[in-house]
């Protein structure tokens, strides 16, 4: 690991000031994503800013709906009462992944800014257009390893069938973000140029040209809280995580849902689903056909094609073309009789 | 005595050690001004360096010397013929390159050191490890055996087997054929490997190290620098998990020995989770063809079986992938063949179970798709075709009693739930299957020694230089010289892993409590006979009873015809003015193993529940059985097995390393990415034992059971998806896709 500087904020008003200050400075949440990402130099910070003493643990009831700190670790937010009884989805979706002691350490600002697993991106002798150029450190201004990417023709087993691009085919690896993307999420959140909000569907983005954004954060903004609207899914509540082992592994395939059920009817419906794009996927085209139908197989089934539409294998992923749909089908079929 | 009696469960001596932090693993071990190294691996599999810059690293604070195949101090005793192995004789057939450590910018593998950094703490010496850069002359590298099985050679040694026709298969009036893959896989042991060496003068060499046999690593670096053993000394008492990856001194070890000499300075190197994949071998790639044939009845009539495993193009490694084929069934017709394939990849190296383990997932996958073809029951099959006499060697076995640990297995599973049919139990959305494999392993006794000192105090010391790699080797060192003396299992303490104490063989091959605990017994009974001896001398209390009327129990000897009659043990050696009983022996077998097959055997029954539409496979349930002998410490038997499920388990849905077959690289080479199994993949394991004595292996009647808890375990697995599914993985790990029906 290289030397870096290390300050501690107490203020988002500080930590915003000291992270617009200087290039190569960064927020310092759990750590869980960033040190390991700069024990394998694909970040070189120059400097952290540690934001584990800001005020923004709390996680509290709003008007509208629940207002969850950035600074809440992944296991407060996921044994929080508030959450298990009014959003079960976001509790599931936490604690199916990482493990015990990472959702400890863990933060929901650092889960939204979590890198992808590509271990291309994680090996900078390989391929890969999302490193982007070094930033910093003692190879200032020299290229982060070869460019191009490596997945492409290589091993893409866990990457993405949905929003791809030919310069990046990479999945956000988060589990919190498909109950998130699924809840109608915003992010508030704060920069040099004053607060605003993102609603969670435009938080992260496609590769598209720019591999190296994930998300429309802009140079400088701390990510504040996340809103969650109130919702009639509780009792209807469902994340199915498909993975190489049963605890500790990141999603082939994952799928959250929340149905509105009255009798056998679907009143109304969410669904994301993880481990298939560059962002959190909502099946918005799935959850419009699902509106006012009977949760029976053959409807499941129909939703299920509909959102495999555009989808597109890269090889080693192409079995995703079928675990995809039969995990909505399985993870409706759930849903539809909990609670 | 401990031949007719079950022996008690006692609890692992070593434990509270091991849980309190009070056990010292090689990397625990600090010396005053001790410097770290850190490796610098290769970013290419195949090619040569064409330019290597350890400035920058050089300059970094607290560098203690950058060192290069340019400036790599000579390792005098590696003029021998052979790769990293500086102990054995020359492969036959040659190989086609020689891997010394930094002795040339040629690389033969990904990962290969190209530069040792040492620094004055690991944190530095991490960081000025980053600096060194290389650029290389890159060659288009070969790593992918599935693309170059046909290129396969016979190594020196292991020929083919055949016994009877070789076209049997032909004829036979029911066929199957059928191709099963084992990928890489990787030992992972949580302890990382690495050395910790102290020149303690010009020519005296200690090391603390991780290995699996200290005696060994004090051979190998006797021979690399050219010193007498006796003048280095190895301590390892405890591993954090070896696997077989300690089984062998690594030419990284070595390289580090070599520049702590020229340094002046303790050197500790504890390497990274990547570098575990490339530098301490590996269960090798490998492809097997089993072709078998039977008739109406369910009798065997042949069986072919091919294996074609992955080597390194420096040193070929084989393994008895095949031979578990060659014994296990009543089969007139039988051939074997193995071969290696030499690619730009590190060498392997035995990983539980070795080769065993791989081939048992072929031969009893593939009695599971004969029993199937028949209409039989897997048991029912294998029955039809037990054999009570070695069909290889044309002898008896020491003792087998499989018949029994197949009805014992079946019964703790469940196995009459078991339906014919496959699919045919479901519970909700998930599918129930059934499943069961043998396994099989040598039950081998080594050359080993042991020293034992019984104190006037009634305490006893248990001496050897073997090293306990995790199995409990201590409590069952303890049990057996309890069982001889009669010393209360607190009162005796065993000091192991240390070349200062009596030679052992390395803790591997299962071997360990036959090997070391014989000699254990041995002098724990020339204790006893001096004991008996001066008991009924003239002048004691007990002077003229024969010896064998004399018990020893608790430190007392006593006389049954003559209750209230009793001598102390420390009564005894103060009369006769003594402190110390000392005994030491060398224990090996006797010429009576000649003429029988001795062997452990294993019978693993699995419960899976599968989902149809995810692929999801979770053991619901293991019950594993183990036909090893005389069983020493019930407990620490049963963690042996539990263990090996838990690894079975791995082997069987989950371990894969994988290769970028166009770099030659590991992708997966980390925790997160390469999945041991977790505690959520591993269900209740109910462990069952035989527990009776071979009447010839070693006078406890104990056969190793370290491998045989895992060999077989992945074919249950396989047998179990099948019989929930109808889908017939032959392919490891099976994983969510390889299950999964096409719905939509
Ligand atoms: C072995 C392993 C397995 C894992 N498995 C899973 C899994 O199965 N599922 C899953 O979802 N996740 C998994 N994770 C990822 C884990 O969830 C993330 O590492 C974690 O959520 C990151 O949070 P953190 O607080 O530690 O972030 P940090 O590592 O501290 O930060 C990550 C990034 O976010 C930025 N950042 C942090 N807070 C803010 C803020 N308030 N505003 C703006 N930027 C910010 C940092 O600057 C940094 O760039 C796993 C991680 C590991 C190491
Ligand atoms: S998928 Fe994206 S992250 Fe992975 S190698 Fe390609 S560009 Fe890099």
């Amino acid at each position: 690991m290289n030397p870096f500087q290390f300050t501690r904020a107490t203020t988002p008003k500080a930590a915003i000031s000291a992270i617009t200050k200087e290039s190569g400075t960064y927020f310092l949440a759990g750590g869980t994503n960033l040190i390991d990402l700069m024990k394998r130099e694909v970040i070189i910070p120059e400097r952290l800013v540690d934001i584990n003493k800001l005020p923004l643990a709390t996680i509290e009831k709003t008007a509208s709906g629940l207002r969850i700190g950035a600074m809440a670790k992944n296991s407060a937010v996921a044994d929080h009462e508030l959450v298990k009884k009014h959003f079960p989805l976001l509790s599931m979706a936490l604690n199916a992944g990482a493990s015990a002691q990472l959702r400890n350490m863990a933060t929901v600002g650092g889960n939204l800014m979590q890198r992808t697993r590509c271990s291309y991106f994680y090996d900078t002798s390989m391929p890969c257009n999302k490193r982007g150029p070094v930033q910093a450190g003692p190879d200032k201004g020299k290229p982060n390893g070869p460019s191009g990417c490596g997945a492409i023709g290589g091993f893409n087993r866990m990457h993405a069938i949905f929003g791809s691009s030919s310069k990046c085919i990479a999945v956000h690896p988060s589990d919190m973000c498909i109950a998130l993307a699924a809840l109608d999420a915003t992010v508030n959140v704060s920069g040099p140029k004053g607060d605003r909000r993102i609603p969670f569907s435009e938080f992260h983005r496609l590769p598209g040209e720019l591999p190296q954004k994930d998300n429309t954060l802009l140079p400088g903004e701390l990510i504040l809280s996340v809103d969650l609207p109130t919702n009639r899914f509780a009792d209807h509540s469902h994340y199915l995580k498909i993975r190489d082992r049963a605890s500790y592994a990141f999603a082939l395939v994952s799928v959250g849902v929340g149905l509105d059920m009255k009798g056998g009817m679907i009143q109304d419906v969410r669904l994301a689903m993880g481990g298939v794009a560059h962002k959190p996927w909502r099946l918005f085209e799935a959850e419009q056909f699902l509106k006012g139908k009977e949760a029976t197989e053959v409807n499941f089934k129909q939703a299920a094609a509909l959102a495999m539409k555009d989808a597109k294998g890269y090889g080693e992923n192409d079995f995703k073309l079928t675990l995809a749909p039969n995990s909505i089908i399985d993870a409706l079929k759930t849903a539809t009789k909990t609670a | 005595m401990t031949k007719e009696t079950k022996n008690p469960s006692i609890d692992r001596v070593d434990g509270r050690m091991k849980v309190t932090g009070g056990a010292n693993y090689f990397a625990d071990f600090e010396l005053p001004s001790m410097a770290y190294c850190v490796l610098v691996g290769s970013e290419i599999a195949r090619g040569t360096i064409s330019s290597l810059d350890t400035k920058k690293a050089q300059g970094a604070p607290g560098v203690l010397g950058v060192f290069t195949h340019q400036n790599m101090p000579p390792i005098p005793g590696w003029d021998a013929p052979i790769g990293g192995q500086a102990d054995g004789p020359p492969p036959k057939p040659k190989t086609e390159e020689t891997y010394r450590i930094l002795s040339s910018p040629k690389i033969l593998f990904d990962g290969q050191p190209i530069a040792i950094v040492v620094a004055d703490t690991y944190e530095r010496a991490t960081y000025a490890a980053s600096l060194v850069k290389a650029t290389y002359a890159k060659q288009a590298s070969r790593t992918d055996l599935s693309k170059h099985v046909a290129e396969g050679i016979a190594p020196g040694g292991s020929g083919d087997y055949s016994r009877g026709k070789a076209d049997a298969h032909q004829t036979a009036p029911i066929t199957l054929e059928a191709n099963y893959t084992i990928p890489i896989e990787v030992h992972n042991p949580m302890e990382l490997h690495g050395i910790l060496a102290h020149w303690t003068g010009p020519d005296k060499l200690m090391i603390y190290a991780k290995t699996q046999g200290v005696n060994a690593t004090q051979n190998a670096m006797a021979q690399a620098f050219k010193l007498d053993p006796k003048n280095i000394h190895v301590h390892t008492e405890f591993m954090g998990g070896g696997f077989g990856m300690g089984l062998r001194t690594w030419p990284q070890e070595t390289a580090v020995v070599a520049i702590a000499r020229k340094i002046g300075r303790p050197l500790k190197l504890v390497m990274n989770r990547s570098q575990m994949f490339t530098l301490v071998g590996h269960r090798p790639y490998t492809v097997q063809t089993i072709r078998m044939g039977a008739d109406q009845t369910g009798k065997l009539v042949s069986i072919n079986h091919a294996a074609t495993a992955e080597t390194a193009r420096y040193e070929d490694f084989t393994e008895a992938t095949v031979n578990m084929t060659k014994f296990m069934y009543a089969c007139p017709n039988v051939s074997t063949r193995y071969r290696i394939v030499r690619l730009d990849r590190s060498v392997p190296i035995w990983m539980r179970g070795p080769g065993e383990a791989t081939g048992a997932f072929a031969l009893e996958s593939a009695m599971d798709e004969m029993a199937h073809k028949l209409n039989l029951d897997p048991i029912e099959f294998r029955l039809r075709n037990y054999t009570e006499t070695d069909p290889e060697h044309n002898r008896p076995y020491s003792s087998k009693n499989l018949r029994e640990a197949y009805e014992k297995g079946a019964d703790a599973i469940g196995w009459n739930n078991r339906k014919p049919q496959p699919g045919s139990l479901r519970e909700g959305n998930w599918l129930i299957g059934y499943g069961m494999s043998t396994g099989v392993f040598n039950a081998f006794r080594w050359e080993a020694s042991a020293r034992a000192l019984l104190k006037a105090d009634g305490s006893l010391t248990v001496q050897s230089a073997v090293t306990d790699i995790g199995p409990g080797t201590g409590t069952a060192l303890t049990m057996i010289a309890h069982n001889v003396l009669g010393v209360p299992v607190e009162k005796i303490k065993v000091e192991y892993g240390d070349t200062s104490l009596p030679k052992a063989p390395s803790q591997g091959g299962s071997a360990i409590v036959s090997a070391v605990g014989s000699a254990v017994f041995d002098a724990c009974t020339a204790i006893k006979q001096a004991l008996i001896e001066l008991a009924v001398k003239d002048g004691s209390s007990l002077a003229g009873r024969q010896a064998d009327e004399l018990t020893l129990a608790n430190g007392i000897l006593s006389v049954e015809k003559e209750p209230g009659k009793k001598l102390t043990v420390s009564e005894l050696m103060q009369v006769n003015k003594l402190t110390v009983i000392d005994r030491t022996k060398e224990s090996k077998a006797g010429p009576d193993h000649q003429k029988y097959s001795m062997y452990s055997f294993s019978v693993h029954f699995v419960q899976v529940r599968v989902n149809p539409l995810t692929g999801v496979v979770r053991v619901a349930k293991a019950v594993s059985v183990a036909d090893s002998g005389r069983i020493i410490s019930p407990k620490t038997a049963a963690s042996q097995m539990i263990g090996g499920v838990a690894g079975g388990i791995g082997m069987a849905l989950t371990e894969e390393a994988v290769i970028d077959h166009r770099f030659g690289r590991f992708v997966n080479n980390n925790f997160a990415d390469y999945h041991v199994a977790v505690h959520a993949d591993v269900p209740a394991i109910e462990t069952i034992m035989i527990d009776k004595p071979d009447p010839i292996i070693n006078p406890m009647g104990a056969k190793g059971m370290g491998e045989i808890a895992l060999i077989g375990f992945a074919g249950a697995v396989a047998n179990a998806v099948f019989n929930a599914t109808g889908q017939r993985v032959r392919d490891l790990p099976i994983t969510p896709d390889k299950v999964m029906q096409k719905l939509v």
